[in-house]
């Protein structure tokens, strides 16, 4: 069992996300996957889906895992660890080792994990493997130059939703809610949670509880991307802070079907104190910016948070 | 120490010698007509005839997922699957061999969509003749069985991937007695698989980072090294079976091959129809042989070559084809014989794609043909 984290001061010293990546300044998704590492500890297995997290992670010979990793493919990282956890399963069985069952990690973006990376994850959530499936939320295929994914939300620029006079609010359709569909019609999952870089502690206690689970565990985590949003790299953290003080992302598990919202901002800021601070939303006009506002109130609701700024 | 002869079908024969085999992960999606392999496998693991993971992947793009990864964690892992479900893996199938990963799958060929089809045509496996994996044709379920075994001993040592084929419903689903060889026997030909590289926090190494353009090649040259030693490997396989049970079958076969006037090349379930058309056209007094290609990938080209030196013809039967240039054995036959000063002249038929039926009689024909005419550069069309 990993013990929960009194405070961040009490967090294990050690690393295992360590230097030797090429992520660029203010990387979210990789300040996150320190984190992780940090909480899992070293009895660890890490995949890793393609992404930013796959490639702008693995010059051959100068990995940043002080743990075992190894590559999936976009579409298939619940697959993967599956392959991964049977085989530990099938050899600690026949006493085929000594070892105590790893940490098996995927670390997925939202394209491998909401998009086309969907099929295999909720197949491994349904045959109750013990892995912890991580999707890091950068909301756009990042790795390729910032594509649209299922995650972006509205009115976000991307190359494949770029503004323009036939269409001024870029990106048109509202976010895919991955952990929504993921906590609904999987009778084998043991603990799933929302989470975000900007609160570490939470994180970290969030990781040790989805891996003590043991059973499929998922955790979303937000993970701001200061080149795909157009933000500056010093902003990550509070750009993360703000994503939930906005009411665009919230913060909440479900242990054991038990559901507890883990964060209540004390006020909810309006969507605007967000999305200014972000390139991808500059050509926004106060109608696409009144439709953010419903959908952070929508999701605020659903949360059971009261909403307080209204929208228009 | 004598095994167990039962009636059953290709396709659970072939559920006997993974039996025999051990796998400790076996991922399963069903597909026609593969499946009653791993339903016997499923029957095995119910009744406690066999302790192995079984995974029921949700594609068979999983299901060969899974296997990479858990052969990758160090242990022996199998699947089956055909046509279609094969296409869907053509990407994993790459990146297994890529990986070095020894697993065994079964294909059972299937005709691929569209038009859709459940009959024996071997395009499916042949297609992924370029993927890394060693292939095997089998023509029966005692065949497929043992040549599971030797599969393993070869994939393991080498370690790549290997396929071993057989064709749908006339052979997948054609009732035969077959020898079990006794566990013991098949303990003692297949050790356990122990890989010294394996996802384990213990040894700290990881798999598939990004490489420049000298790692690739590098890489890729090794992977051909790795196919190169599967020859001998394959060889010595099988005459280690041949030892310990009794039977094996060369990674070609050469039937009635004395002093012929013309030689028969082909693959799987049409092997055994040929043999018949040879015993028949030989008792008329045409002197025929027959060329049984076992071993696909890698292909067999010195033993190929010499087997043809001095020979006047060789007729290419393929349950097979591809568009824009033919059959796949004829191919590479050609390919194979070329430059040979005193090789065959190399006629091809397309006989039996789809499933047509191609008894002895229109193999007799096709011989007759070729003795009387000159070779044709393009595949001649024979239902």
């Amino acid at each position: 069992m990993l013990e929960e984290i009194k405070s961040l001061r009490k967090a294990p010293e050690e690393e295992y996300y360590v230097p030797g990546h090429r992520t660029c300044a203010g990387c979210g998704p990789a300040l996150q996957y320190r984190l992780v590492a940090k909480a899992a500890g070293p009895n660890t297995i890490f995949l890793g889906p393609t992404g930013c997290m796959y490639v702008a992670n693995t010059s051959y010979g100068c990995g940043p895992w002080a743990v075992p990793w190894i590559h999936a493919q976009i579409t298939n990282g619940g697959a993967v660890a599956s392959g991964i956890e049977a085989a530990y399963k099938a050899m600690i069985r026949k006493h085929k080792t000594d070892a105590e069952f790893p940490n098996i990690i995927v670390m997925a973006g939202d394209g491998g994990s909401a998009d086309i990376g969907l099929q295999a994850l909720s197949a491994a959530f349904y045959r109750g493997h013990n892995i912890l499936f991580i999707a890091y939320d950068n909301e756009s295929y990042a790795n390729t130059g910032i594509q649209t994914s299922p995650t972006t939300p509205y009115g976000a620029w991307t190359t494949f939703s770029p503004a323009g006079p036939v269409i001024p609010e870029g990106k048109k359709l509202m976010p895919k809610d991955l952990p929504k569909m993921m906590a609904h019609g999987h009778p084998e999952l043991k603990y799933l949670a929302t989470a975000s870089l900007a609160y570490p502690l939470d994180l970290m206690n969030k990781v040790r509880r989805g891996l003590n689970a043991q059973g499929p565990s998922f955790l979303y985590v937000h993970a701001p991307c200061p080149k795909g949003w157009s933000f500056p790299a010093d902003k990550t953290v509070e750009m993360g802070k703000l994503a939930v003080e906005t009411g665009m992302f919230q913060l909440y598990e479900l242990n054991e079907g038990q559901y507890k919202l883990t964060y209540q901002p004390k006020e909810i800021k309006p969507v605007e104190e967000y999305i200014k601070l972000q390139g991808r939303f500059s050509h926004l006009q106060p109608e696409h910016i009144q439709k953010l506002q419903q959908f952070a109130n929508g999701r605020l609701k659903e949360v059971g948070i009261e909403v307080s700024v209204p929208a228009q | 120490m004598s095994g167990e002869r039962i009636l059953v079908n290709g396709n659970h024969a072939a559920a006997y010698g993974v039996r025999l085999a051990r796998p400790m992960v076996v991922p399963v999606y069903p597909i026609t007509p593969q499946t009653p392999i791993v339903e016997k496998i499923s029957e095995f693991q119910a009744e406690g005839q066999m302790e192995v993971e079984l995974v029921t992947a949700e594609s068979e793009h999983s299901a060969m997922s899974a296997c990479i990864t858990a052969s990758l964690t160090g242990v022996r892992v199998f699947t089956a699957t055909a046509s279609q479900g094969l296409m869907l893996m053509h990407e994993m199938l790459h990146y297994a061999s890529g990986a070095r990963a020894p697993i065994v799958m079964v294909n059972v060929n299937r005709t691929i969509g569209s038009p859709w089809g459940f009959w024996p045509d071997q395009t499916d496996s042949l297609a992924q003749r370029d993927t890394g994996w060693i292939q095997y044709y089998c023509e029966s379920g005692q065949e497929s069985l043992d040549t599971i075994l030797q599969a393993f001993r070869v994939a393991e040592k080498v370690l790549l991937p290997a396929m071993v084929v057989h064709e749908a419903f006339y052979v997948s689903h054609s009732l035969e007695v077959v020898e079990v060889p006794a566990q013991e026997l098949a303990d003692q030909f297949l050790p356990p698989f122990t890989p010294p590289h394996r996802l384990d926090p213990e040894i700290k190494e990881s798999w598939g980072n990004t490489v420049n353009q000298d790692m690739f090649y590098r890489h890729r040259k090794t992977l051909g090294e790795a196919m190169d030693n599967a020859l001998a490997a394959a060889k010595e396989a099988d005459a280690d079976y041949r030892a310990l049970v009794g039977r094996g079958y060369g990674i070609i076969e050469e039937y009635r091959c004395d002093n012929p006037e013309i030689i028969i090349a082909t693959m799987g379930s049409m092997t055994g129809t040929a043999r018949e058309a040879v015993d028949e056209l030989r008792a008329e007094g045409l002197a025929v042989g027959l060329l049984k290609v076992k071993l696909f990938r890698p292909f067999p080209l010195k033993d190929v070559r010499r087997a043809l030196t001095g020979v006047p013809k060789v007729v290419v039967l393929d349950r097979n084809f591809a568009p824009g240039t033919g059959g796949f054995l004829h191919q590479e036959m050609k390919a194979a014989l070329y430059g040979m000063s005193d090789g065959p002249e190399v006629h091809g038929y397309l006989a039996g794609v789809g499933g047509t039926n191609i008894p002895p009689a229109k193999i007799k024909d096709m011989v007759r043909e070729a003795l009387a005419e000159k070779a044709a550069a393009e595949p001649v069309w024979k239902g």
